[in-house]
């Protein structure tokens, strides 16, 4: 059977995500960091037709216009779209491959009479694709190379056995080649695909290497290219139906065991760990509750999962009876496999249990870790992590003495540029009987804080006869006392 | 029984100990130096004055620390006898806001035993529980020459009797010194 393929093309794929879920009708375009420069990195028609093209600088594009509206691009979740889009085109055939990160490839041989043949499947495609907002252009040739080029430099379709005829006015850069090669050959009046055709053989091997024949081949079907379809994203899920509904906790976890040994499997194979486990329990009456368990660690160990699930087994209403069990990784992260020795002693498993039954109970987000950062704002010289997130790490130099406990800066009455020998703080009457300092600290300018609105600070330590000792700091530009932290 | 210092500091493991007073943070934070496993501690999450990581690298590494901010003194209560059960750190430091009841001090206590854990819980003068093994009550003291002197009054003891000490911190050696020990 003659071979067909349809390439698809989105040269607008990031942009005509972004304004799928809101309507512009002005010139937009979307930003992507390089090198420390914003780059233009998709523009919409409005854009385009300014004047404006991709990888230009942002600065200078509105520079020239103003009121170009833009956003930070997210790849990622562009090339998540090209997935749901290749998990759409499956409608017409099961071989829809990737091309790129803008482009689908769909082997439709034998599968266009379904649609009534292929100029009504190209028509289909074009108006469903349209009515979801993306611009796309669409080739349909005989081969791979042959789709691709009409796709992206001539949009059309190439009846069967007529590929070379449709693509030789094209511009060789349709062939798929390296920039460099086209260049080269552009350089040498060689423009369109039919020059490099009429060639000889054996001298453009000779000068540029196996690529271009290679390309010219596959674009003409002398070579074989195939469409590899994408593989099925793998799915951790485990299901256990029983004959006669089972209501003892014990039962369930001796169920869930099963589940969790072939899940943990499933885990190990592809060298991953799962991060949240969920546990659906159908009963009888066909309601079905759920036991969620978020992990401290990715983990695939049956045997360290199953008492972590107890917990919350031991709340579920069975009622009549449960007679399904399901249970599902429905986050999962790569855990690589790792050299265990005596010299290297592995991650805290026993405080990883601990942050996971305690995560359980009140949130795994409230149980964090300390970081230290770089900064002399005493609320900006450490930084908070979830601890399920993070790793300890870092050095805590003691570069001043800094308070054990510190609290929003509370005023007290004084005045003058050296610590009071009296005050009032928290209803007690303190006398100062040391004071050191002071310590400068100016406000980060760069970092907006409404606390430090009131400019330079100096810090004292101030040692009261009473015992206190107090970390007072006194706002020079804009005369204030205040007291922010108590040494122990 | 013998009742100098060293029997009663470092606390006594398996055990959960109270503290109260001004300076009863560092007192905290200098039993978490101790036990080489790290240390929990568990804060009620809408408490404005927070622990500065900065200001305990003098007593004991911040890297070791894990904060757990709870939601309720429930959640502090259940926390902290979840932590002293497991036995994955060696110390779990809780600030109490509400007094403890006998049930949850004892079921403290046992969770402490159970999981090998030194427990020190944070509390306001007067709201201790009677399942306690020792109550201490930490206080800063003037001194011209010293900027870390505290007095240190052991308020209840389960196994000896009472005693204060005056008690300075060397951070180059991170060790407690007396000074001088005080009168009953």
């Amino acid at each position: 059977m003659q071979k067909r393929v349809v390439s698809l093309w989105f040269p607008r794929l990031a942009s005509d995500r972004f304004l799928r879920a809101r309507t512009m009708d002005a010139p937009f375009a979307l930003t992507l960091r390089e090198n420390n420069t914003e780059r233009l990195y998709c523009l919409n028609m409005k854009a385009e037709e300014l004047g404006l093209r991709r990888g230009m600088g942002f600065s200078d594009a509105r520079a020239l216009f103003p009121d170009l509206q833009t956003c930070p691009a997210d790849p990622r979740a562009d090339s998540q779209f090209l997935r749901a889009l290749a998990r759409w085109a499956a409608r017409y055939c099961p071989w829809v491959g990737q091309e790129g990160t803008d482009g689908l490839v769909l082997n439709i041989t034998g599968s266009a009479h379904l649609f009534g043949g292929e100029a009504a499947l190209l028509a289909d495609m074009r108006a469903r694709l349209s009515r979801a907002g993306l611009t796309a252009r669409l080739g349909l040739a005989d081969t791979r190379g042959g789709a691709w080029a009409l796709a992206r430099f001539g949009e059309g379709v190439a009846l069967p056995d007529k590929t070379l005829e449709k693509i030789a006015p094209l511009p060789v850069a349709g062939l798929r080649l390296s920039g460099s090669v086209c260049d080269t050959l552009q350089r040498l009046g060689i423009n369109s695909i039919a020059d490099l055709h009429a060639l000889p053989r054996a001298t453009l091997t000779r000068r540029f290497g196996r690529e271009p024949l290679l390309r010219l081949d596959q674009a003409l079907g002398d070579q074989p290219e195939d469409v590899s379809p994408l593989p099925d994203p793998p799915r951790y899920s485990a299901r256990l139906s029983l004959p006669d509904p089972i209501g003892l906790a014990s039962d369930v976890m001796a169920g869930l065991e099963r589940l969790l040994g072939q899940l943990c499997a499933r885990l190990t194979d592809r060298e991953q760990g799962a991060r949240t486990l969920q546990l659906t329990l159908r009963r009888v009456d066909q309601a079905s509750q759920q036991v969620e368990l978020r992990l401290a660690r990715p983990l695939r160990d049956p045997a360290r999962i199953l008492p972590l699930f107890q917990k919350g087994v031991e709340t579920v209403d069975a009622g009549f009876g449960i007679d399904q069990l399901r249970l599902e990784a429905t986050l999962v992260e790569d855990q690589p496999l790792r050299q265990i020795s005596h010299a290297s002693s592995g991650p805290d498993d026993k405080l990883d249990d601990l942050i996971t039954r305690l995560g359980s109970r009140i949130g795994l987000d409230n149980i964090i870790r300390f970081l230290p950062a770089d900064s002399h704002i005493p609320e900006r010289s450490y930084i908070t992590a979830s601890a399920a997130y993070s790793a300890p790490g870092g050095a805590w130099p003691v570069l001043h003495h800094r308070p054990l406990r510190l609290f929003p800066p509370e005023q007290i009455a004084a005045s003058g540029r050296t610590p009071p020998r009296g005050f009032r703080w928290r209803r007690m009457a303190l006398s100062t009987a040391r004071a050191t300092g002071p310590e400068r600290i100016a406000p980060e300018w760069w970092l907006e804080d409404e606390a430090w609105r009131t400019g330079l600070r100096d810090y004292w330590m101030v040692e009261t006869r009473q015992g206190r000792r107090l970390w007072l700091f006194h706002t020079p530009q804009n005369p204030g006392w205040y007291v922010q932290g108590e040494f122990a | 029984m013998n009742n100098s210092f060293k029997d009663h500091f470092p606390l006594r493991k398996s055990r959960a100990h109270e503290v109260t007073g001004p300076t009863a943070l560092s007192f905290a934070a200098i039993a978490c130096g101790h036990g080489g496993k790290g240390a929990m501690w568990i804060v009620e999450s809408w408490q404005q004055e927070t622990l500065n990581p900065v200001g305990l690298a003098p007593f004991c590494d911040p890297a070791k620390v894990v904060l757990v901010r709870a939601d309720s003194p429930i959640d502090v209560l259940a926390a902290s006898e979840e932590a002293l059960r497991s036995g994955a750190v060696s110390t779990v430091v809780a600030e109490l806001t509400k007094p403890l009841g006998l049930t949850a001090g004892r079921r403290l206590q046992l969770a402490a035993e159970a999981g090998k854990t030194t427990g020190v819980f944070i509390i306001s003068d007067g709201m201790g529980s009677n399942a306690t093994e020792t109550r201490w009550r930490c206080s800063p003291e003037f001194d011209a020459q010293d900027s870390t002197l505290q007095r240190w009054e052991l308020i209840k003891n389960k196994s000896g009797t009472l005693k204060v000490w005056r008690v300075r911190w060397d951070a180059e050696a991170r060790r407690v010194i007396v000074v001088s020990e005080a009168g009953e």
